[in-house]
């Protein structure tokens, strides 16, 4: 779950971070009141969306004074930011967050994350930091530092003094660049995080350090230790059909094709996606119905998939294991009459109980094509969703 | 011979009188596997379904002689199970469970450093199996057949394919173990291909992969440089988009890496036989027997 820079500098400001606050804007009647709890200028006004880029997008405006501000709030709220960590699409902006401007003299970069090579958190910093971080991470990789971090005792204070003077900063600032390191590690650690990352980091004219901006990730799994977070998962920023489908236990990704896919597993989901692919066709979705799928959850599948108007047909690919397909059968069954199914559907049953998945599926009144292995399933699904006028 | 898992493994389940800790120890009981017992704390002393449950693992150890555990106890407090079960001195320890922090799997890796003689496999796997001896997971046992084909992959369901085109083609398996879809694992693939390369009844080795991480790049190193023995690969997540989680929390493009394309390139360059399509995982084997090497052409 991310969240945004604004929710994010609350957890910063929790942990004693140097930030500046500021207010969460929805509505442009409420920058008054904003310019009232923070009268003193110039002001910074930032969109508010999950996607990186946002400043080069045009999503982060400095105002210097209080019409300039009300200004920069109509253009970015409900602008459609396009940056290339958004996708072509772009998000429209639907909140900002205005805070007080901040003079400084130099930009870095600082982020935690997990190292799966090493198994444990690491530090990527870099005295290079800013909008071109990406540019800089793919051809001056050698500019990123990293500090392993023990995953049980966290940063040792010594690493982050070193780290501090190695980036460059003010040597009298030791103690505070120090400590602002490993309150990010100790964020990370608490709360089960898979990002946190602050892009700029800056060097105010004081030599102080100051968290410009602030990029939280929780690690989905851990957050059900962090239950007081789970109400602010921003739902404007989520697919609707992914949501759905979490909701029923599904794990659904939207694709850009136009073959619905419903697969037992994960690396099954993904080979499935991969087979049509490699056979010319292309995938609508990445769609697990997991280990111990019900009728019910087969019947939300399909609804999901089929409110994507742009699928034309359907392939159904189960390796029965635990799931036994006379059970999915009668799933896909059920569930093609209660959504009356009506687009071209393959079906690839295999493993456990199969003859009796065939035996119901024959016996039913559902219009489908049976496949014997994956690649047979993959060319048939290909091309019957030619065969469907868009 | 065989890998990691032999006729001389007791096991125990952890978490056994849960839902889904019974029903897999009562179905690898069925396969064959020695179950000797199983863990619920608090339910100690007790019964069920003629398993003897114990309060620790310790206590099952002690009593039962238990060497490998199987472990379903839920996420939160599966990384303290792992840790339970390497102190009673459990060799094998196989996590089943899904959805472990990855914060939990790094402090329960540091730990275990402590613990040499102890393997962990998984979490967030299907676990391991060596046909007509044991299994020690949730896999349906009948796809298997013994034989000399070591398969490691990150993936449940698709081993199964993996699998169930070998037993097609009347090779069968020597060890499959599924070493699980997270970003911090115990057994790597690199881990099971060394295991396979020394082992005598292994003749060929599959190894099925996914987009995240460089896990499959450093086995290729491995491939290159030492592996006596023909091996195949599929890898999955061709058709993943950058930054969306694919079911596995470990199988995501992040920054750029962990593509599949690199990663097919990198087992190319190391001689590997890399199927195009999962249909074709049986076939790419098939070649690597032969000596091919390198990419499976497409049949026309």
């Amino acid at each position: 779950m991310k969240l945004h820079e604004y929710q994010a500098k609350e957890i910063f400001a929790k942990y004693g971070l140097p930030v500046t606050s500021g207010m969460l804007v929805k509505h442009l009647s409420e920058v008054d009141e904003a310019l009232k709890k923070f009268p003193n200028g110039p002001w910074v006004v930032k969109a508010q969306i999950h996607a990186g880029g946002r400043g080069k997008a045009g999503g982060v405006k400095l105002a210097k004074n209080e019409m300039e501000v009300s200004q920069k709030a109509t253009d970015i709220l409900g602008m459609t930011l396009i940056s290339p960590q958004t996708g072509p699409q772009g998000k429209v902006v639907k909140k900002i967050f205005i805070t007080p401007a901040v003079d400084y003299t130099k930009e870095l970069y600082v982020s935690v994350v997990l190292d799966r090579a090493h198994r444990c958190p690491v530090i990527l910093a870099s005295a290079e930091g800013g909008t071109e971080i990406e540019e800089l991470a793919a051809h001056k990789p050698e500019a990123i530092q990293k500090v392993y971090i023990d995953p049980i005792q966290g940063l040792h204070p010594y690493q982050a003094r070193q780290l501090h003077l190695s980036l460059g900063l003010p040597p009298d600032k030791i103690n505070q660049g120090a400590k602002l390191f490993q309150g990010l590690v100790k964020i990370f650690m608490d709360l089960d995080l898979s990002l946190i990352e602050v892009n700029p980091l800056v060097v105010l004219k004081d030599g102080s350090i100051h968290c410009l901006d602030a990029k939280v990730s929780f690690d989905d799994n851990g957050l059900p230790r962090h239950k007081e977070y789970i109400s602010w998962r921003d739902p404007d920023e989520e697919d609707p059909r992914e949501l759905q489908a979490a909701e029923h236990g599904l794990s659904y990704i939207s694709l850009d094709g136009n073959i619905g896919c419903l697969v037992n597993g994960a690396g099954l989901a993904m080979a499935t996606a991969d087979a049509i692919q490699h056979f010319g066709g292309s995938p609508a979705n990445f769609l697990d119905v997991g280990g111990g799928a019900t009728t019910k959850a087969v019947t939300e599948a399909f609804k999901i998939i089929l409110s994507d108007n742009r699928v034309k047909a359907i392939l159904v690919n189960i390796f029965g294991g635990i799931m036994k397909c006379d059970i999915i059968a009668q799933g896909i069954i059920d569930a093609a009459k209660q959504v009356s199914l009506s687009l071209p559907l393959v079906i690839r049953l295999e493993g456990t109980n199969v003859e009796k998945g065939k035996e119901l599926l024959s016996k039913s009144e559902l219009k489908y094509s049976f496949a014997s292995s994956m690649d047979e399933a993959a060319k048939a699904i290909v091309v019957a969703a030619q065969g469907v006028k868009s | 011979m065989s890998v990691y898992l032999g006729k001389n493994a007791k096991v125990i389940c952890q978490g056994i009188t849960g839902s889904a800790g019974l029903f897999h120890s009562k179905a690898c009981r069925e396969y064959g596997t020695k179950m000797v017992g199983g863990v619920t704390p608090g339910k100690g002393g007790s019964e069920v379904e003629g398993f003897k449950v114990f309060d620790t693992v310790a206590d099952a150890v002690k009593k039962t002689g238990a060497n490998t555990t199987m472990i379903f106890v839920p996420a939160l407090f599966a990384g303290d199970a792992i840790l339970e079960a390497a102190d009673a001195g459990i060799e094998l320890i196989v996590c089943i469970t899904e959805g472990i922090p990855a914060n939990d799997m790094a402090k329960v890796n540091s730990i275990l450093k402590q613990y040499p003689k102890t393997r962990l496999i998984g979490p967030n796997c299907p676990g391991i199996i060596t046909p007509g001896v044991a299994k020690v997971g949730i896999m349906p046992g009948y796809i298997h057949k013994p034989g000399k084909i070591g398969i490691v992959s990150r993936s449940g369901t698709l081993t199964y394919e993996a699998v169930w085109q070998v037993t097609q083609l009347k090779l069968g398996q020597s060890t499959c173990i599924g070493i699980g879809g997270d970003p911090i694992v115990g057994t790597t693939h690199l881990d099971a291909l060394e295991a396979f390369n020394k082992d005598k009844d292994t003749q060929a080795v599959i190894m099925i992969g996914e987009i995240g991480g460089t896990a499959e790049e450093e086995a290729a190193q491995y491939v290159k440089k030492y592996m006596k023995k023909p091996v195949a690969a599929f890898i999955a997540g061709m058709t993943a988009p950058p930054g969306k989680r694919m079911g596995h929390a470990g199988a995501i493009v992040s920054g750029g890496k962990g593509t599949a394309k690199e990663k097919i390139a990198a087992l190319e360059a190391a001689g590997i036989v890399v199927a195009q399509s999962p249909g074709e995982i049986g076939n790419a084997l098939v070649e690597a027997l032969k000596g091919k090497k390198g990419k499976l052409k497409k049949k026309k």
